[in-house]
């Protein structure tokens, strides 16, 4: 879509919400359910453009629901996901596919794909039955399989690489998808912490230098205080609190959604905050102390 | 060859295309009498009916070395589709209830109830495998989730279990009346076909046409339904034209030669072996195939205990499978 097409929106949007721009991707009311008691529950959320939001919660809290949601992967039973102001659910899913990308969580690839076919599916909504490969779509491959640094193994299959390497090959793939929106589903879950921490920098890198907008759905509490730009907290469901981590993530808010008895102390390298859960059984040195 | 494969797509199918022709030629000229290339290759440009061997290969050898090629097409793109949609690289068209249904429809309508003659096992085929897949597609869509590929992989698996046994107990019953059908419930391309084959080449062709159409979006799906959707890929849209797909294609494959199993199952697998995994070249090479293995087969079945013929179905998974087994161990 060109700038001026986008303004068109934008100014639709201004119309349709008033004032301020409505942000690319909105949630109203949203309700989800797998047919019995909803498990999202009249949901509202904004995401910031160009910024990294992390969706944290505890197990069955609802996250990964909202963010298939989100991703039209699955249905709402009310409310509506509006991207660029039109609901994601009734656009064309291929149109919708070439503003918004997603990485499902724990995606395999089927055997003996190579890394370079797998990057290049990421060109999907981009190509027609009639113009089916263009240069474009080689230097997006490219370029994603640069910025995912697998460029090196573009020729191996990805079931021959460790865990680390496969995740940031499929990262390359939505790359390649060259969307203004990315979701990803717990990129980083069943990997060693180095690898976290990589694949956060990352995607770090991509909101800031790109500008793309992120929504990530993480299990790792400090590994999203540490790289999120804005925390969503989810509990039963329902946003439980929503801003910058140094709000969201206190020690209050850790104790009434996760039950977790912890301190969260500030990182003096990068002024993120940081949990560090009360440990049941070790004798307190403080306590010994005084 | 595979060097060709890899480098250029363009040889490679001519390549093919010349192998099925030269294949289609020996088809025609190997029966009851040998009939050399050279009258073969007259016999199709130039025909004179008065010419004997020109009247036979018209009337008799080439329908059936047609149908040879339709049925191994069919089946073997079947087969990709199944195995891509459902994820499943055990899925086949016999999976889906397809086989048994025919079978089970032929076996007690014609044999057991002894309805119709010989003209008529065709249509008790296509229709059985119709049945088989609206019971199947009922049962999965009965389930809670849906009509998914796993639903529809156990209500298939249930299905054809179920009719396979009835289809035993009827054969224990009345062994008399399973005399005629032995041969067919085995799969065979013997007989004159071509009303049937005409009838149903249609639907192989619109089959084909589907599978042709949707082959770049059955890769996507390879990746998971999720990052399918993800990619803008309608997937249950893609499922409703795949399934159509695949019943059409192997109703009337059934319909002209009964319930071959094998070519269906092994045949993508050892296209994807060599050209990988983008289903825009496994669906074409896979029709390739499959049409040049049918009819190697179907010679084989009519030369190796000639002038006995075996039933063209048996001679699919004798030969098939061991070079289906080197064709793994030499890759692994």
């Amino acid at each position: 879509m060109s700038e001026a097409c986008r303004d068109g929106i934008q100014v639709i949007n201004e119309k349709a919400y008033g004032e301020i721009a409505a942000p690319r991707l909105a949630v109203r009311g949203v309700s989800i359910g797998y047919g019995g008691p909803p498990v999202v529950r009249g949901l509202d959320l904004e995401v910031p453009d160009g910024a990294l939001t992390a969706i944290v919660g505890p197990n069955g809290c609802g996250k990964s629901t909202l963010l298939k949601a989100m991703a039209r992967v699955l249905p709402v039973t009310r409310g509506e996901v509006l991207l660029e102001g039109r609901p994601v659910h009734r656009r064309p899913t291929r149109e919708v596919a070439t503003r918004m990308a997603l990485l499902p969580q724990g995606p395999v690839a089927p055997e003996g794909l190579r890394v370079r076919e797998l990057v290049a599916q990421g060109r999907f909504p981009h190509q027609t039955l009639l113009r089916q490969w263009s240069r474009e779509d080689a230097s997006a491959v490219a370029a994603a399989m640069k910025a995912a640094d697998v460029a090196v193994f573009a020729d191996r299959p990805v079931a021959s690489l460790s865990g680390g390497q496969r995740q940031r090959c499929w990262i390359a793939m939505v790359l390649a998808q060259n969307t203004p929106i990315l979701l990803l589903d717990e990129p980083t879950t069943f990997l060693d912490l180095r690898i976290q921490v990589e694949i956060m920098g990352l995607l770090t890198r991509i909101s800031r230098e790109e500008g793309r907008t992120l929504v990530v759905v993480l299990h790792e509490l400090n590994v999203a205080a540490a790289f999120a730009d804005r925390m969503v907290m989810m509990k039963d469901g329902a946003i439980h609190a929503e801003g910058p981590p140094s709000e969201v993530f206190t020690e209050r808010n850790l104790a009434e959604v996760f039950s977790l008895a912890a301190r969260v102390l500030t990182d003096p390298e990068s002024g993120r905050p940081v949990c560090v859960p009360l440990l049941p059984g070790v004798p307190s040195l403080r306590a010994a102390a005084e | 060859m595979i060097a060709l494969v890899r480098h250029g797509r363009v040889p490679a199918y001519a390549l093919a295309l010349a192998l099925l022709a030269l294949v289609f030629g020996w088809h025609i000229s190997v029966g009851a009498k040998a009939i050399p290339l050279g009258t073969v290759a007259e016999a199709l440009l130039t025909y004179d009916n008065t010419t004997f061997d020109h009247v036979v290969i018209r009337d008799l050898r080439l329908p059936r070395a047609a149908i040879a090629v339709m049925v191994g097409a069919a089946l073997a793109v079947a087969g990709a589709l199944m195995q891509g949609v459902t994820r499943n690289p055990l899925a086949d068209p016999g999976l889906l209830g397809l086989l048994a249904g025919a079978s089970f429809a032929v076996v007690i309508l014609h044999g057991f109830l002894g309805i119709g003659g010989p003209g008529v096992i065709p249509l008790f085929a296509a229709l059985g495998a119709l049945a088989g897949a609206v019971i199947v597609w009922g049962i999965a869509i009965s389930a809670p989730g849906g009509a998914t590929p796993l639903t529809l992989v156990l209500a298939g698996a249930a299905v054809t279990a179920f009719l396979g046994a009835l289809i035993s107990m009827a054969h224990l019953i009345d062994e008399d009346s399973f005399e005629n059908l032995r041969v067919w419930l085995t799969g065979t391309l013997a007989g004159r076909r071509t009303e049937t084959a005409l009838w149903a080449l249609p639907w192989t062709l619109a089959g084909l046409a589907v599978a042709f159409g949707a082959a770049r979006q059955v890769t996507v799906l390879a990746m998971g339904e999720e990052a399918a959707t993800g990619l803008g890929v309608d997937v249950h849209k893609l499922q409703a034209a795949i399934l159509f797909a695949v019943v059409a294609l192997t109703a009337s494959a059934v319909a002209v030669a009964g319930p071959l199993a094998f070519v269906g199952l092994v045949i993508p697998h050892v296209v994807r072996f060599f050209v990988g995994h983008d289903y825009r070249a496994v669906v074409p090479w896979s029709a390739l195939a499959g049409a040049i293995y049918m009819l190697v087969a179907d010679i084989a079945a009519r030369l190796v205990l000639a002038p006995v013929e075996i039933s063209t179905g048996l001679v699919t998974a004798i030969l098939g499978a061991p070079v289906f087994v080197w064709l793994v161990r030499a890759r692994l």
